[in-house]
């Protein structure tokens, strides 16, 4: 899977998670961009993106995400290792 | 990462993501919301579901419209971050029709909550009240080296404290209180033996919650087993340490859907909402295969194969849960007779005659059964539970009688009563004297009297299946099938004729001779060859020589569509007339009067019951099936 679907299919859980059927979602995307992404949301967009590639983060790798590129590479490398 | 979810709940049509669109306009109906919620849905699905149900609920009068079963007001006390468990906890309320209101007390401020007159806990007015508290809370910062005695009267101020809650928030309402058991996350220090550790985590846990269960009993609590549930699905489907640390969530929302049911089963039992009886179909379900086809010698079950133990092992089962109080009943597409006695007369079944409350056995739909069933034992049809192999059975109860419980049983029944049992169906909270002599009770009451059949929608069901019937001549690719079906179907069945291989191929070779093999696909999947036709032309008349068709397709009215075939084939073979014969045997019963049904003739009648009957087919006019026919080439 390329980083372009994975994009896409975290936009998916991103809209659904905030519901925001129409929220534009861009890898410079961040957190504070969306005034609905907040800390409870956060923990249910990690655990749903895990879900849904099967991969599992380490703790200290979600404390370091900054915007949805950090979360599309990250998923990426899981997934091609 | 293993997932819990509610595997016994069938897959939403067509789901991916979202919920489909119509679910999640306000204008979506109650009964609509309800029937999502009694789908297998993830967390995220399961949140969506939640926010349809508050947007809905601020539309000024909507719920009132509502058909709801009831209404539960919930404090959640925890110590632990338990917000994220609110959604899978509505919607496990709404798979019941319960309308829930949940408050959830900041997390850790339970004591002054229930201490103070004017805080927002005593203002909600709970009528259920959620205790759950994570072992850190209740232990502090464990030293391992504390001796025994210690380490016991830990155990013992931690159940006081408990307990103490319990009395403040008798104070707050008369309801139900649910006592969560502590889960364990410490990990062990020593092993198998971590018990011999007084100080050890996870030993003082599982003593802990030893002791909160005699408590509860004594004070009148009810027991969330969280414990149980770890063990029995691991550790890690329900706690992750990463979100512990960041959240403060000792569940993962992941495990959100589960965790809400199993609450949601606690409540509901308390106000008698839990099944009481379960339906059983019978073959492939209490045995492998089938009793009309391979006798009572042939089914599987019983010492001698694995899928026979398995299937005794799941009788076994039912027989404790109706030894429990739970009242069994059985709804199959059988003979009567031979049904009923093979519950005595097979030496490997340990569910008997006596066992079942209400026996229906016939040919008529599951649903029109099952709502008689539940007359016939004066209960709801909201209290059955069904349980049945077949995914036509189960679609068909589904779709009629959605208030009925109806599990995705497994395929392999080695799994059956696990399914049953994790669905939680027949939830109880207390064991009453009553419950162990119900069977009998049932048995005795039993009324006898013709129950009026109340209107099934067949027809419309039958129509969303979606059914064509694959047809084509015999052909050698599908020959064994067609030997093995000619030879083995003995319910649908004209004239029980059996065939040889050569025969068959002898009259293929025919020019005057019709060969129709039918093949099922519809919504549901590939029945593969489900029947077979032989005829023989002779002058202007076509003698139909084997009409056979197995029994898992019966009911779907394809013998309608299999005679507008027949009579399409043989006008093309030049004929004018048809000519069927029925012989009766132990077991074609079900076929005795399907010329009649057909509009077929009689023009004879022997001694020894068969018959002989005509279709003039210059004025017969093609019946109207909800199949559709289509020639294929002839793959087996």
């Amino acid at each position: 899977m390329d980083k372009q679907k994975i994009l896409s299919e975290i936009a998916l859980i991103v809209r659904d998670v905030v519901d925001r059927p129409d929220l534009q979602i861009s890898m410079q995307t961040t957190a504070e961009n969306v005034k609905e992404w907040d800390s409870f949301n956060h923990i249910n967009i990690v655990v749903a993106v895990e879900a849904r590639f099967g991969v599992k983060f380490h703790t200290a790798e979600i404390e370091e995400l900054k915007n949805v590129s950090d979360l599309v590479d990250l998923v990426w490398q899981k997934m091609n290792t | 990462m293993r997932i819990v979810d509610l595997y016994w709940l069938p897959q939403l049509a067509g789901i991916h993501q979202r919920l489909p669109e119509n679910i999640c306009s306000v204008d979506a109906s109650w009964p609509d919301l309800v029937s999502v919620a009694n789908s297998r849905l993830n967390f995220l699905q399961t949140n969506q579901l939640d926010r349809v149900l508050s947007k809905r609920g601020r539309t000024a009068g909507a719920s009132h419209a509502d058909v709801v079963a009831g209404t539960v007001r919930l404090a959640v006390l925890s110590s632990s971050t338990a917000e994220h468990l609110s959604a899978g906890i509505r919607v496990a309320g709404l798979r019941r029709s319960l309308a829930v209101e949940i408050y959830t007390g900041a997390y850790g401020q339970y004591m002054q909550e229930l201490e103070d007159r004017n805080s927002g806990l005593r203002k909600f007015c709970a009528d259920v009240v959620l205790f759950a508290f994570h072992a850190q809370h209740l232990f502090g910062e464990l030293e391992v080296g504390l001796p025994a005695d210690e380490s016991g009267k830990l155990v013992e101020s931690a159940a006081r404290h408990i307990v103490a809650t319990w009395r403040s928030a008798r104070g707050l309402t008369s309801g139900q209180i649910i006592q969560q058991a502590v889960a364990s996350s410490y990990p062990c220090l020593m092993g198998s033996n971590e018990h011999r550790l007084p100080g050890s985590g996870a030993a003082l846990v599982d003593r802990l919650n030893e002791r909160i269960r005699r408590l509860a009993e004594e004070e009148g609590v009810d027991v969330l087993a969280i414990d149980s549930c770890m063990a029995r699905d691991g550790r890690d489907a329900w706690h992750d340490p990463g979100l512990w640390h960041s959240a403060k969530q000792e569940f993962s929302p992941l495990a959100g859907p589960a965790y809400g049911d199993l609450l949601m089963r606690l409540v509901a039992a308390q106000r008698g909402r839990s099944c009481k009886c379960l339906v059983l179909d019978l073959d492939n379900t209490l045995w492998g295969g089938s009793l009309g086809e391979d006798g009572l010698e042939g089914i599987q079950l019983g010492s001698g194969s694995a899928l026979g133990e398995a299937y005794v092992a799941f009788q076994r089962y039912l027989h404790d849960l109706s030894r429990r109080g739970i009242v069994l009943a059985v709804c199959s597409k059988n003979d009567p007779v031979a049904a009923r006695s093979a519950f005595d007369a097979h030496p490997e079944m340990v569910l008997r005659q006596a066992d079942i409350a209400c026996f229906v056995a016939n040919w008529d739909d599951k649903a029109t059964n099952l709502r008689a069933i539940a007359a016939q034992l004066g209960i709801g049809v909201d209290s059955l539970a069904f349980a049945d192999d077949s995914p036509f059975e189960r679609n068909l109860a589904r779709r009629e009688l959605p208030m009925v419980a109806v599990p995705e049983l497994p395929e392999d029944p080695a799994y059956f009563a696990r399914c049953i049992a994790d669905a939680g169906y027949f939830e109880a909270t207390r064991i009453s004297s009553e419950d162990l002599a119900r069977q009998d009770q049932y048995q005795n009451n039993l009324a006898r009297e013709q129950l009026h059949a109340v209107h099934t929608d067949l027809a419309g069901y039958l129509q969303s299946l979606n059914m064509v019937l694959h047809w084509a001549p015999f052909a050698g690719v599908s020959l064994q099938r067609v030997v093995q079906l000619a030879n083995k179907t003995n319910q649908f069945n004209l004239r029980t004729q059996r065939y040889t291989e050569s025969q068959v191929l002898a009259i293929m070779q025919r020019a005057d001779a019709l060969t129709l093999q039918l093949r099922l696909i519809d919504r549901f999947g590939d029945s593969g060859i489900i029947g077979i036709v032989i005829g023989v032309l002779s002058g202007n008349t076509l003698r139909i020589d084997a009409w056979l068709m197995s029994c898992r397709v019966l009911g779907r009215r394809i013998e309608e569509a299999t005679l507008n075939l027949i009579v399409a084939e043989a006008r093309r073979l030049g004929a004018t007339e048809l000519q069927g014969e029925y012989l009766p045997t132990q077991k074609n019963g079900v076929v005795s009067d399907l010329y009649s049904r057909l509009g077929f003739s009689r023009v004879a009648l022997r001694e020894d019951g068969s018959s002989l009957w005509v279709l003039q087919m210059s004025d017969y006019v093609a019946i109207d099936a909800p199949i559709a026919l289509k020639r294929s080439d002839a793959r087996g």
